[in-house]
């Protein structure tokens, strides 16, 4: 009795969802108002713990950076759901027949989006207060897209799974740090290369970025229908 | 004339609780149905099992001629189901909201906005956001979103609740319209002599069960 | 002696003899096994680990079993995805929370056994303390999340992804620190070229063949535990079915008692 009905394609689909969640955060600007100024406070923060000693965080600036985004990832990834947890939002997301990897990909993108956003005001951060400078840009740039892609797809999986939890704020950062603890190993190893802090081959831990990218956007788009239908039930 | 809905001895547990304690159902297609009984009697969740939202824990339940116990998610894009939630995103606006269900949904641009005018979204309110909505203007915006799908089964779950005399009578005619359009309706409600207007036949649920189909008229 | 609910015959015999053969490792540990004390030959000191040889006892049997148990978790994981199986859950579960215990005890004794070998609680070079410490870590993770609201599937399927994902975040934790080690200034760590023979090779090997009954003996009651809390779960559901039913029949005999009209009055 079920008549098949005209389809949007996966990709639109995907554009779709990150377009709405962009739009929610244009208008709500709590990534630009609280998370990226708490990003640029743990610097600041990692400035008087490591007693402004110039020398010293210039030379951790690599690794400095990629725990201010690790943890400010942990904030955008529990707004990014806590969009989808308005009033029966997700009851409707179900009904509405959208395919659960291109919502997957959609809300990958959007955070993606963010977090990429955040990463180039705290590079900004770093040259200013810790002195840090750009010797391989085409190094930085790359790991930094990997590296995001890979935080972004597993925020969102990890996400998912705790929504509508109470226990979520808890939960997610206990969860995400350390599965995203290569990732950090890695970003840090790359962008040492490529600030020349560390003499170590940067596009090789960019390999690894990416293959861990891959591993989790693959991941996150298999079970990401499973995850919805465990958290909204 | 065709089952669209056919429940038998079905069992929906919620966090343990038996919600459903084995509940039989049956609505042909054009018919419009209400449930009536105490709260907390299942009507809501008969409701959501309909719409494949509800898990069937056992018993047999086939939705327009979907499986339930196998496939939950093939009957969804096709039923409407309307609850005490607006399942609408509050920070968007309502222009916004209906183009990102209906873009969603595969709807095309004008049967959105005809959708919209059918429900009587007042024009003015197209740009607000869904958040500043009083709870009445938002059951019309989240009605019209599912009216826009052209569904074959409406699931309504107490849809003239806090709605005024104007938005009660487009509830009505919403109703009506969707049973001529040859679509089945299963409504909730405490308004009986409203709702009876509209519904062919109404049934008593209670502790989870349908107790007895009350004779058509 | 009164009867555990999660004992039967064949677990109090293996529990007796986990015991027997823990007293006996103990005996072994520190009376038949004896110092590791070589003498370098060039410079004629003494070397080797000393005393802090006999922690090798808890320290290796742990390990295996934390790897074994998540391994377990791993296997139940999948099994529940992919059959919906609640034996797995139970099992994946169970095992998981032993596997969270022995790898805090294989990282305790770890650090203990470092203090006097590598002078040093912790060593940053070591890629299987790094690996075994985010397991723990992630372990932790994974507990936590069966531990989260919702209805026994849900909860099922939920940890079920977090149990799959476990195994692949830990493959790809040791391979990231394991090469992030061999590029630092770290001295790799190795073991002293220790060759390990007669009574402390016989009495690693005991120390294993326990450890693992220890762990087959505490996934038993661990198990039988969960599944009476499952099973005590459901007879509770057959409860809330009769009643739920009964609140049924009470409102058809109200409706029948004011005279074949319903509640609401429209005769039928």
């Amino acid at each position: 009795m079920v008549e098949a009905r005209p389809r949007v394609g996966g990709a639109a689909q995907a554009v779709l969802v990150a377009k709405k969640d962009l739009r929610i955060e244009a208008r709500s600007r709590v990534a630009i108002n609280q998370v990226v100024p708490f990003a640029l406070l743990v610097l600041v923060l990692f400035g008087f713990a490591l007693d402004a000693d110039t020398a010293a965080l210039r030379n951790f600036a690599p690794g400095l950076f990629w725990l201010a985004v690790l943890l400010a990832a942990v904030l955008a990834v529990h707004r990014s759901v806590s969009v989808e947890s308005g009033d029966g939002v997700g009851d409707a997301l179900l009904l509405a027949g959208l395919r659960p990897d291109a919502v997957f990909v959609g809300k990958t993108l959007a955070l993606g989006g963010q977090l990429l956003a955040l990463a180039v005001v705290l590079l900004g951060g770093i040259v200013v207060l810790y002195g840090a400078s750009i010797e391989d840009a085409g190094l930085l740039v790359i790991t930094l897209i990997a590296a995001v892609i890979g935080i972004a797809s597993t925020g969102t999986v990890y996400g998912a799974l705790l929504a509508g939890q109470q226990a979520r704020e808890t939960v997610l950062p206990m969860l995400l740090l350390p599965v995203l603890s290569p990732v950090l190993i890695a970003a840090t190893r790359a962008w040492g290369d490529a600030m020349g802090t560390v003499a170590t081959d940067g596009w090789a831990w960019l390999a690894l970025l990416a293959g861990f990218a891959a591993i989790y956007s693959l991941v996150g788009a298999m079970s990401y229908g499973t995850l919805l239908e465990a958290a909204h039930v | 004339m065709d089952s669209v809905v056919s429940l038998r001895q079905a069992i929906v547990l919620l966090g343990g609780f038996p919600a459903l304690a084995g509940a039989d159902l049956d609505v042909r297609s054009g018919e419009a149905v209400l449930l009536q009984g105490p709260n907390g009697a299942g009507k809501t969740t008969i409701l959501r099992l309909c719409a494949g939202l509800a898990r069937l824990e056992s018993g047999t339940a086939e939705v327009l001629g979907v499986d339930l116990a196998t496939d939950r998610v093939a009957v969804r894009p096709h039923v409407a189901y309307a609850g005490h939630r607006s399942m609408l995103y509050d920070e968007l606006t309502v222009a916004e909201n209906i183009d990102f269900w209906g873009a969603a949904s595969a709807v095309n641009d004008d049967e959105r906005w005809a959708a919209a005018d059918r429900l009587a979204v007042d024009e003015r309110l197209h740009d607000v956001e869904v958040r500043r909505l009083s709870a009445g203007q938002r059951r019309r915006v989240s009605l019209a979103v599912a009216a826009a799908r052209r569904p074959s089964l409406w699931l309504l779950d107490e849809p003239h609740a806090g709605l005024d005399q104007a938005g009660r009578d487009v509830v009505d005619q919403l109703i009506a319209d969707a049973t001529d359009a040859g679509a089945s309706v299963l409504i909730a409600s405490h308004e009986l002599d409203r709702v009876r207007r509209s519904a062919g036949r109404t049934v008593t649920v209670a502790g989870g069960r349908v107790l007895e189909a009350v004779a058509r008229g | 002696m009164s009867e555990s609910p999660t004992s039967s015959k064949t677990s109090r015999l293996l529990g007796v003899a986990v015991a027997l053969g823990a007293i006996a490792l103990v005996l072994l540990a520190f009376i038949a096994v004896e110092p590791d004390v070589r003498i370098n030959a060039e410079t004629g000191q003494e070397i080797g680990q000393f005393d802090a040889v006999r922690l090798l006892f808890v320290h290796v049997p742990a390990a295996l079993i934390a790897y074994l148990a998540f391994t377990v978790t791993t296997v139940g994981s999948a099994v529940v995805l992919w059959k919906r199986s609640v034996w797995w859950d139970v099992v994946a579960g169970a095992s998981a929370e032993i596997g969270a215990l022995c790898a805090a005890l294989t990282l305790i004794t770890g650090s203990i056994w470092g203090r006097p070998i590598w002078n040093t609680w912790w060593e940053w070079g070591d890629v299987r303390l790094l690996t075994t410490l985010v397991l723990f870590m992630l372990s932790l993770g994974y507990l936590a999340v069966r531990r989260l609201e919702g209805t026994a599937t849900e909860r099922a399927r939920r940890s079920a992804i977090v149990g799959l994902l476990l195994f692949l975040n830990v493959v790809i934790v040791n391979r990231s620190v394991e090469w992030w080690a061999s590029q630092t200034l770290h001295q790799k760590s190795t073991i002293a070229d220790a060759t390990i023979e007669g009574n402390t090779l016989f009495t690693l090997f005991f120390a294993m063949v326990v450890g693992v009954g220890a762990y087959v003996w505490m996934m038993i009651h661990r198990f039988r535990l969960a599944w009476l809390e499952r099973m005590s779960d459901r007879f509770g559901t057959d409860d809330l079915l009769a009643a739920r039913r009964a609140e049924a029949d009470d409102h058809a005999r109200i409706a029948s008692a004011v005279g074949g009209t319903s509640p609401e009055g429209e005769s039928s």
